[in-house]
């Protein structure tokens, strides 16, 4: 009797965990066909961009009239940057394929610059046609070999899924034929670079970084003096020094130190020890000092920089942080993109940060030219909806990443403000920016 | 007579203030203490400046208790108005002639506030057509409808309604990122956190890389922490710190779009990545 119940009892389990375990099972499969179904269409997406791409390089370059060439632009760079989506969403972080990623960026970079152009008054130069003509060889390239790995996904029924174990065990992930299409299209890319930056297009640019660095190189020993000079006048010898790689930009130097539950961090350049990034991490308890002596502190640190005539434009309570961006002033003239940034503890007023790097990555001791339209002309480019409460002088970084000296007018429309720069010489809108409103808390507790 | 009643305004409001602020207030700075209030400052002195400017006309926005540009234009214009030096900075002189000018009904406000109710604090309009009204009849309510009905109330009473955020973010996209780096790189100094998150925007900013944070965040394979899950973990306030400092500019990776851990790395490829510098357990590399 015992015995009986007791295969009856085993027999249901065993049941029970067949189908437990089929439901498991289709249960998992659904969810990996989800997967790779949402992969297969990325995938046939970009293929399917990537010709259409083709096609309207190729249509643009046999067309004459401006009037089809800037929408036939505009449309290359709406492709291009969903071709750009495409690729985000495959599989590929850890699979070269960079180059052509910056392939599509440049694509729709040039097109976007040129569809905005008035090509009337400013048509395409003699450079400007030759690259057109090189991305479209070059999107004929990438094309064909996409189409080769289409072919053969359909046909033998590849899957994406197996792409993302190849590269996830990484057993010579050579075998894999999607992972070796993509491979070939990347080689194609590499006589490309090259071309694109000679008509000053693209991703790469001219090179700007810290080119201006004034000052001596480091030693070790000079380095942790300097470093302790920022961080508190920690002792010497609690700083953990290291030297940067050959990836980074510029050489620096990187001290830090541990003191109880306190932390410090800087990055100096090994030419001239100047402060690019500091940090100094502790617990912060509740504000007891206001925003306006925090400001105060931060004034005072910055005077200790070698940076002359910096200027507070920018101050900001982030709960119990004041964090304040200065600019570079020459003349009244304010440098946009030479900024120094601070953060000061609102309970104490301890400086615990600094960002001085985008000042030594842009700065140049430049001759500024005089405006040559007057305060009235550029007054008179604003668009009259707008009340103009505020102007300045600034010099800011452009679309085609220039700088240029402006006439900055601070204006409201409304309840919102705008930032508008117009170019002091040519009067051109160059930028207006929507200055952020405060945002509202969303409630977190109900 | 306007002395006298000034004092007793002033009395009140003192009387009012110090109980609170040893009971249920975080905040040791409040109603108009003798700090002066600053473009960016949050808190309950800002409540009272956007509620005295308004009361005056100067002021039309929410009253939310952060000090931003329509605040800004509106103690500017008061201080042009009232012979005063303009320099929008809200010190003892200019917050001695808002009290004299003005009636600031703290309890009410307060209320409002702690309602989550859309409101209107102007002179000389009854109290009852100030809060709630049908949209169009008070300018600022109708031009920002505002989510937070019913909100506010309960958990945290008399703190600002809304936050300071950095341009071209919200509170919701700096949650998404903290959730990533506490998810990669919890474990780490802060410099690591905050190097982390720098990674994410310098990758928004690369070519090769998509142009979102989310983007960045969720492209397959790209981060492990998305991967196992481990991105969906409550992130501590410390990885919040991180995230805004990185939005801020700090950026200790030095421009770097990679970084790995070389004890858990299975791709040969990255190893090959020109290196920048190691901080904590990450390698961070070009």
């Amino acid at each position: 009797m015992i015995r009986w119940s007791f295969i009856v009892v085993l027999s249901i389990a065993a049941v029970g965990l067949g189908v437990w375990g089929y439901q498991e099972n289709q249960d998992k499969n659904a969810v990996l066909i989800q997967a790779e179904n949402s992969y297969q269409r990325a995938f046939h997406d970009l293929t399917f961009n990537i010709d259409l791409l083709h096609d309207k390089i190729g249509s643009s370059l046999a067309m004459n009239s401006k009037q089809s060439l800037s929408p036939q632009l505009a449309d290359i760079w709406k492709i291009s940057s969903e071709a750009n989506s495409d690729v985000g969403q495959l599989p590929l972080t850890l699979l070269p394929f960079s180059k052509t990623e910056e392939f599509l960026y440049d694509v729709g970079d040039f097109a976007y610059r040129t569809a905005v152009r008035d090509l009337e008054k400013k048509p395409l130069s003699d450079e400007e046609v030759k690259l057109l003509e090189e991305l479209h060889e070059k999107s004929g390239e990438i094309e064909s070999e996409l189409r080769k790995v289409q072919n053969v996904v359909l046909s033998d029924n590849l899957r994406w899924m197996d792409v993302e174990l190849a590269l996830a065990t990484n057993d010579e992930a050579g075998d894999n034929t999607i992972v070796n299409g993509f491979k070939t299209v990347e080689k194609s890319m590499d006589s490309f670079e090259s071309s694109v930056t000679e008509v000053g297009f693209g991703s790469s640019g001219p090179e700007k970084n810290y080119r201006n660095l004034q000052g001596e190189n480091l030693t070790k020993e000079e380095a942790k003096k300097t470093a302790s000079k920022w961080l508190e006048k920690v002792d010497t010898e609690k700083l953990t020094l290291t030297k940067s790689g050959k990836g980074a930009d510029v050489p620096t130097y990187t001290a830090s130190f541990q003191e109880g539950d306190k932390n410090g961090y800087i990055d100096l350049t090994e030419k001239g020890g100047h402060p690019l990034t500091m940090m100094i991490s502790r617990d912060v308890n509740d504000p007891e000092i206001s925003l306006y002596e925090a400001s105060e502190k931060a004034k005072e640190f910055v005077s200790g920089l070698d940076i002359d005539n910096l200027e507070l434009v920018e101050s900001n309570q982030y709960d119990k942080m004041g964090v304040f961006r200065f600019l570079y002033t020459k003349n009244d003239v304010r440098f946009f993109p030479d900024a120094v940034v601070v953060k000061v503890a609102l309970d104490n007023g301890e400086v615990l940060g600094l960002s001085a790097r985008d000042y030594y990555d842009y700065h140049k001791d430049q001759d500024l030219n005089e405006p040559e339209i007057s305060l009235e002309e550029a007054r008179s480019k604003v668009n009259p909806n707008v009340d103009i409460q505020e102007h300045h002088l600034s010099v800011i970084e452009n679309d085609l990443k220039e700088q240029v000296l402006c006439y900055e007018f601070l204006t409201t429309m409304e309840s919102t403000t705008y930032r508008i720069f117009i170019n002091a010489s040519t009067g051109e809108e160059e930028k207006v920016e929507t200055l952020k409103k405060a945002e509202m808390k969303f409630n977190q507790e109900i | 007579m306007l002395w006298k009643k000034t004092m007793v305004v002033t009395a009140g409001l003192v009387l009012l203030i110090f109980p609170i602020a040893d009971g249920t207030w975080s905040k040791p700075v409040h109603g108009f203490s003798s700090q002066v209030i600053q473009q960016g400052a949050t808190g309950d002195d800002v409540i009272e400046l956007q509620a005295r400017l308004q009361y005056l006309g100067f002021y039309n926005g929410d009253i939310d208790g952060v000090f931003g540009w329509g605040t800004y234009w509106g103690l500017r214009n008061f201080q042009y108005e009232f012979g005063l030096e303009i320099d929008g900075l809200a010190g003892q002189e200019v917050k001695d002639k808002l009290v004299k000018a003005s009636n600031y009904d703290e309890g009410y406000v307060k209320k409002q506030i702690r309602e989550g109710k859309d409101f209107t604090h102007y002179g000389g309009v009854p109290k009852s057509k100030q809060t709630k009204q049908p949209a169009g009849q008070s300018p600022p309510s109708s031009k920002q409808p505002e989510g937070q009905e019913g909100g506010q109330g309960g958990g945290q009473p008399d703190e600002p309604t809304a936050v300071n955020v950095p341009s071209g973010y919200s509170q919701n996209d700096i949650q998404l990122m903290a959730n990533a780096v506490y998810g990669e790189a919890r474990g780490e100094p802060y410099v690591g956190q905050v190097a982390v998150a720098a990674v994410i925007l310098n990758r928004v900013q690369s070519a090769s890389f998509p142009n979102t944070a989310s983007g960045v965040i969720f492209e397959p394979r790209a981060f492990t922490a998305v991967a196992d899950g481990q991105i969906w973990l409550e992130p501590n306030d410390q990885a919040k710190e991180a995230v805004m400092d990185a939005i801020n500019g700090w950026d200790p990776s030095g421009q770097a779009l990679y970084y790995f851990n070389p004890n858990t790395a299975t791709s040969d490829w990255i190893w090959t990545r020109p290196q920048i510098k190691q901080i904590g357990k990450h390698i961070f590399c070009k």
